[in-house]
């Protein structure tokens, strides 16, 4: 009883032993689309934090401008935490394609050990600020400083937890193809927040303090 | 009233107090009431007949995208009668005072309704409505066996009923934002709104919008990754392409609307000063943001809606959709501009000539794609063979209506003109017009067309008919004098009138308001009556309508993998030429069917937001912390759960596919 | 389908008798031209509209399945000549359109000032419009006549066929300035100014009101606009000079707090430095003046001392030498920095910035532009 081209007209269904495999294989790379789509949709959120800031950024309110408050120095450590982050994170991708556990896991720790100190000269430097009064709630400037910085430390933090839970992951079941696939959605999460920096540094700090 | 202390914070239970639940107001207290006895019956209904089990193990955990579209079109429909109720009650308040009585609505509660009205229309049944469309019909209209992220679409939904939840609630525990639906700042910040309303507000839609980002990532990859072999761009059907292109908007602006309300979360929780009038904050910029996802938003609404009507004119035209290329590229222009128009939204704000001109005119614009759409539907008609089932009664009542709005939004993007109509009632009126004109009546032709696939029984005419005459003259009774107070000057939002020059209008307004009640209450009369007689109204074909796209060559209902075989497509109208060629359906050498498992973690996760969403409006940061860590701690123990597909065998497919080919038989022999 | 054809002209029925359609029938010159924009979008519309629907009835009526008679091409779907058509009338109309918004958008706006008095009528030369100061308030509106020295609240007077210059802002929340008879609504802001320029062309009391909601006194945001001739002008301020109060910073303050369906009131003299304080928001005196704020900003901010001694900076404005004035304040190495910022590097953030703002539509803020810094432009 089949159809197939019984009276040579065409083929209107398709077996599924044929197209399994493909079948697995769109699953995988529907999981990779939709997790750039999901970056790109966060990559609005920044950029309305940043519009934000452009708009606001130099209603100081008659109090203080980046002049008064970024140390320059402090930011550049951290930016190259981070960035020495994402080259850790790329170590470990490489390790993991070499099928080699042991050596993704521990540049994922490495990874994870700068993403940390990222966050602890972030707070760091919000603490001061704060003590020293420039809170978010003294201008508008300070307001939309904190938010967009904030908001991309808080991405650092879920980065790094959701890296913690990966190297659990790793550990209890090895490099099976979900926890590729996890692994490589966290190096686009992890460069994400890079190039999301990197518009922090240049566009908040540098051209804050330096001219 | 008496006014709640909403400053007084306990460590223990927030702002929370006995004297919160607002049942000194009448009207609330008849509500609470109704809900209540409602509320136990269908409680008690549920549990006399045993349904628990059922509703939880076979819709509320189902990762189904066909249950999850109705669940969708339920949420919607019940919130579709809770905002008609509060546009009733304003309908009773307006005409009340314009003939100069005294209303029976202090402003207060009077600005809640308003509120709520234009909230919960929006984001809680015309959203719900074309989400839900696009979950069932876009995967079967594609050949797929589901989206590409079935649990995803599963929390997606839960976390939409999680902010409707939150909207009802304020309903009787404290009060609603009576800063309109936009909650424009200052007027929404703490200093000029301090109770929790506006947190009921924000919340609710924080909630309900990260559902929707997330459902609308979701269907972006299922058309891109799931089409069936076969299946370029250009030949999938018209409903895809617009579906297609809604979610693109979602996913484009819906995380603008995140940010923004962030944004006044931290002016109303910490004291920033984003949208506040002093300290170098700018309220404009807020309303610049959720216009920039205000606008494309509409856009959100109304291309599904075109997609319906396209597929629905050509069924029924039993004809091949007209222009079909221009009408995908209609639909992309669309899409594009309409992120480029917010502006026309606050031309009186005091922007250049020439900034408002460009925005008038891009405005403009989007009517000539638009218009070329409706052409084609005309031309679709034209030379073809009309069946008027109901569906095409909504149709046609559409193109009637939607032209009107179409006009008189042109009229609104003129700035000079916009100058003298901006906040007026004509503008109430062109939204309506457009959004009953073409949403909603595009939804009901939708459910009226779609509902045979869904439940496997055709919906009864006649009460359909009732309704769609019902809400058509209601519309026009409700809608077309508003267009006149607005040229009389009257502005929008207003609770009392001095002198009675507006009395006729508002109470025709009134009457029109009263026959769209009859006209929901007919539909609801027509499922319940439909249901009755399902057994006379049983559709055993599959292909009720003689239709055209791929969901018509499976079985009503569908069967849980939708397809035994994944299809093979060739041209536009895939059903239509296999029904043309002489298909043949498959009978036997049935093959494992990969599908996913049902589960509850998205219910279970959306229950816990909910409550953290509560903490959080009634300021209960201890709750706050803990179903923040819970839902966190939940979500990840979720990705350790690795067994989330099983195989369906093919005895259990041949099974299936064998009793549909007997009831086909069955449908053949008597004839 | 002919019940929804008639349904609209059931509907439209009771208003074609007597009703007072005052926005298409205003008495000021510059609703009049808006009025007239209404009706040729709406001409220029029709022209596809009206296809559109009698064909959509007569297709309908024709190619129903019953009529067996009307030709049936289940495949036609494409016609390229037809495809142009549907897509360049369209185009043609909306282009005509778009000119006619281009030019009326720039003939009426708000912010420039008036042309003529009417169709029929020049404006003699010399004559400088009226001024009106409106101040929205919660929810109130108080009109201040700075030539004058009299203010009134919730009642307005202009004379007829006398250009008026509106100057608007707010106290409180957004709302927005409406008086159908005479022109087209401009929102109030906090801290913003925005201006309308209009003329009434006939004698008559007509309504005013704000059209965008404001919170629980909205409804009775109202009031009455006296049209009169130049004596009738001259009696009502008068009368608005008869009465003892004087509207000062005390006065203000009690005036701004809250209340609903304020009777008109009149002050027979004006504080001249009241308005400079409204619109930058220190009418209270222990607030920081928004424009010393921003000027303040714009030299490179307060520093840190900023945050705790804001008011030091009060007056910085419109004192001859800022610069000096901030140098004092917080020390010569702190000020060099801030004039740094005002190097050409520092220009393009301002630029960036700026160029937002002007998207945002950001009205110009506090009134003296010319002691205000460019930050804005």
């Amino acid at each position: 009883m089949s159809t197939e081209t019984a009276m040579g007209q065409p083929e209107f269904y398709v077996r599924q032993s044929a197209h399994d495999d493909e079948g697995e294989h769109h699953h995988e790379t529907g999981t990779m689309l939709g997790f750039w789509i999901y970056l790109m949709s966060d990559c609005l959120i920044f950029g309305t934090l940043f519009a934000t800031y452009a708009v606001l950024g130099r209603n100081f309110a008659a109090g203080p401008s980046p002049a008064d408050l970024f140390e320059l120095d402090m930011i550049l450590l951290s930016t190259f935490m981070l960035l020495f982050s994402s080259i850790t994170y790329g170590f470990s991708v490489l390790r993991m394609d070499k099928g080699d556990l042991k050596g993704t896991q521990i540049w994922l720790v490495v990874t994870g050990l700068f993403g940390l100190a990222f966050l602890g000269l972030e707070i760091h430097e919000f603490s001061h600020l704060w003590h020293i009064g420039a809170t978010p709630m003294a201008s508008a400037f300070l307001s939309s400083f904190y938010t967009l910085v904030g908001t991309h430390g808080l991405h650092v933090t879920v980065g790094c937890i959701w890296l913690v839970v990966l190297l659990v992951q790793l550990r209890i079941r090895g490099l099976t193809p979900e926890n590729k696939r996890r692994m490589m959605c966290l190096s686009m999460f992890w460069h994400f927040l890079d190039l999301i920096w990197i518009g922090v540094f240049s566009f908040v700090y540098l051209a804050g303090v330096l001219v | 009233m008496a006014a709640v202390d909403y400053s007084r914070w306990d460590p223990i239970v927030g702002k929370l107090g006995w004297d919160i639940f607002p049942f000194h107001e009448p009207v609330v207290l008849v509500t609470f009431i109704g809900v209540v006895i409602g509320g136990v019956a269908v409680l008690g209904a549920l549990t006399y007949f045993k349904l628990w089990g059922y509703l939880w193990k076979e819709w509320f955990t189902s990762i189904d995208h066909k249950k999850i579209g109705i669940m969708y079109m339920v949420l919607a429909l019940v919130m579709l009668v809770r905002g008609f109720a509060d546009a009733l009650l304003m309908r009773v308040q307006q005409a009340w005072t314009a003939t100069g009585g005294a209303g029976y609505l202090e402003p207060h509660h009077y600005d809640q309704i308003f509120t709520a009205h234009g909230m919960i229309m929006i984001f809680f049944v015309a959203m719900p409505f074309v989400t839900g469309l696009m979950n069932f019909v876009m995967p079967l209209q594609i050949g797929a066996r589901d989206v590409a992220f079935p649990f995803l679409n599963n929390f997606s939904f839960w976390l939409t009923t999680s902010g409707a939840v939150l909207v009802m609630m304020s309903l009787f525990i404290g009060e609603f934002s009576t800063a309109g639906w936009l909650a424009y700042p200052p007027l929404s910040g703490i200093q000029f709104s301090p109770s929790v309303g506006v947190d009921y507000y924000i919340w609710a839609l924080q909630i309900a919008g990260i559902g929707t980002t997330l459902s609308g990532i979701n269907l972006i990859v299922t058309i891109v990754k799931m089409r069936a072999p076969g299946m370029a761009y250009m030949k999938m059907p018209v409903f895809c392409w617009t579906a297609l292109c809604t979610n693109i908007l979602i996913v484009a602006t819906f995380p603008i609307l995140t940010a923004t309300l962030v944004l006044l979360t931290l002016d109303r929780y910490l004291g920033t000063h984003f949208f506040t009038n002093d300290l170098g904050g700018n309220p404009m910029m807020y309303v610049n943001l959720i216009w920039i996802w205000g606008h494309p938003e509409v856009y959100i609404l109304i291309l599904p809606i075109f997609g319906v009507f396209s597929e629905i004119v050509s069924t029924f035209s039993g004809k091949r959709l007209f222009g079909y290329t221009s009408m995908v590229y209609a639909t992309a222009v669309i899409t594009i501009l309409s992120y480029i128009v917010w502006l026309h939204h606050f031309f009186t704000m005091g922007a250049g000539a020439s900034v408002n001109s460009f925005f008038g005119i891009t405005t403009m614009v989007i009517s000539i794609p638009t218009g070329a759409k409706m052409f084609n539907w005309l031309f679709t008609i034209y030379k073809g063979r009309i069946k008027f089932e109901l569906p095409m009664y909504w149709t046609l009542g559409f193109m009637l209506t939607f032209v009107i709005g179409g006009m008189s939004g042109v009229m609104l993007a003129v700035p000079p003109a916009d100058y003298v109509l901006h906040n007026s009632l004509f503008l109430i009126a062109h939204f309506h017009n457009v959004i009953i004109g073409g949403v909603v009546f595009g939804v009901f032709a939708a459910m009226t067309y779609w509902f045979p696939k869904a439940f496997g029984f055709r919906l009864a005419p006649f009460w359909g008919k009732v309704s769609f005459w019902c809400w058509l003259i209601g519309f026009y009774l409700a809608f077309m004098p508003l267009y006149v107070l607005g040229l009389m000057g009257v502005t929008r939002r207003l609770s009392q009138f001095e002198g009675t020059a507006y009395s006729a209008y508002f109470v025709v307004a009134l009457i029109g308001a009263l026959f769209v009640a009859a006209g929901i209450a007919a539909f609801l009369i027509q499922i319940a009556v439909s249901i009755r007689n399902r057994e006379a109204l049983r559709d055993t074909t599959g292909d009720p309508w003689n239709g055209r796209t791929l969901e018509w060559s499976t079985s009503s209902p569908p069967p849980y993998y939708n397809f035994a075989f994944t299809p093979k497509v060739h041209q536009i109208d895939a059903w239509w030429q296999m029904k043309q060629a002489g298909y043949e359906r498959p009978l036997d050498n049935f093959e494992p069917i990969h599908m996913p498992r049902y589960t509850s973690t998205g219910i279970i996760l959306s229950g816990i937001i909910t409550v953290l969403g509560f903490a959080l409006i009634w300021h209960i940061w201890w709750l706050a912390a803990m179903t923040f860590v819970v839902a966190i701690a939940y979500g990840i123990d979720h990705t350790f759960n690795y067994d989330r597909e099983y195989y369906v065998q093919p005895d259990e497919v041949a099974g299936i596919e064998g009793e549909r080919t007997r009831l086909l038989a069955a449908e053949v022999a008597p004839k | 389908m002919r019940l929804s054809k008639l349904a609209p002209l059931l509907a439209a029925a009771p208003f074609l008798s007597g009703c007072n359609m005052v926005v298409m029938n205003p008495a000021g010159d510059i609703a009049s031209q808006q009025a007239e924009l209404i009706i040729y979008s709406t001409i220029l519309m029709l022209i596809v509209v009206l296809p559109v629907m009698a064909l959509t009835v007569i297709f309908a009526i024709k190619y129903r399945s019953s009529n067996k008679d009307a030709e049936y091409q289940p495949d036609w779907h494409h016609s390229t000549s037809l495809e142009i058509v549907i897509w360049t009338v369209p185009m043609a109309i909306i282009m005509c359109l778009a000119g006619l918004t281009w030019v009326a958008t720039h003939r009426l706006d708000p912010y420039s000032p008036l042309e003529r008095i009417s169709a029929e009528k020049e404006i003699p030369a010399g004559e400088e419009p009226l001024v009106i100061q409106v101040v929205a308030m919660d929810w109130k509106w108080l009109f201040i006549y700075p030539e004058q020295g009299v203010a009134a609240v919730n009642e307005l007077a202009a004379p007829v066929d006398r250009p008026v210059k509106f100057e608007i802002t707010s106290s409180t929340v957004m709302n927005s300035f409406f008086v159908p008879a005479l022109a087209g609504q401009i929102y109030a802001m906090a801290g913003m100014q925005t201006e309308l320029n209009a003329v009434m062309n006939e004698e008559g009391v007509y309504d005013g009101f704000s059209s965008n909601y404001s919170g629980a006194g909205f409804s009775h945001m109202r009031f009455k606009f006296h049209s009169v001739d130049e004596k009738g002008f001259e009696d009502w301020v008068a009368k608005a000079q008869d009465s003892e109060q004087p509207l000062d910073r005390t006065a203000f303050l009690k005036l701004d707090e809250p209340s609903i369906a304020n009777p008109v009131s009149y002050y027979g003299s004006v504080d001249p430095e009241l308005w400079n304080a409204v619109i930058n928001l220190c009418v209270d005196s222990n607030d920081l003046c928004q424009n010393d704020m921003m000027m303040v900003d714009a030299l490179g901010g307060g520093g840190l001392e900023g945050l705790q001694l804001r008011d030091v900076f009060a007056g910085i404005c419109s004192s001859s030498n800022p610069t000096g004035m901030l140098t004092r304040i917080r020390g010569k190495r702190e000020v060099k920095k801030a004039e740094g910022q005002l190097e050409p590097l520092s220009l393009a953030a301002i630029n960036v910035s700026g160029v937002l703002k002007d998207l945002a539509g950001s009205p110009k803020a506090g009134p003296e532009s010319g002691t205000q810094p460019e930050t804005d432009r």
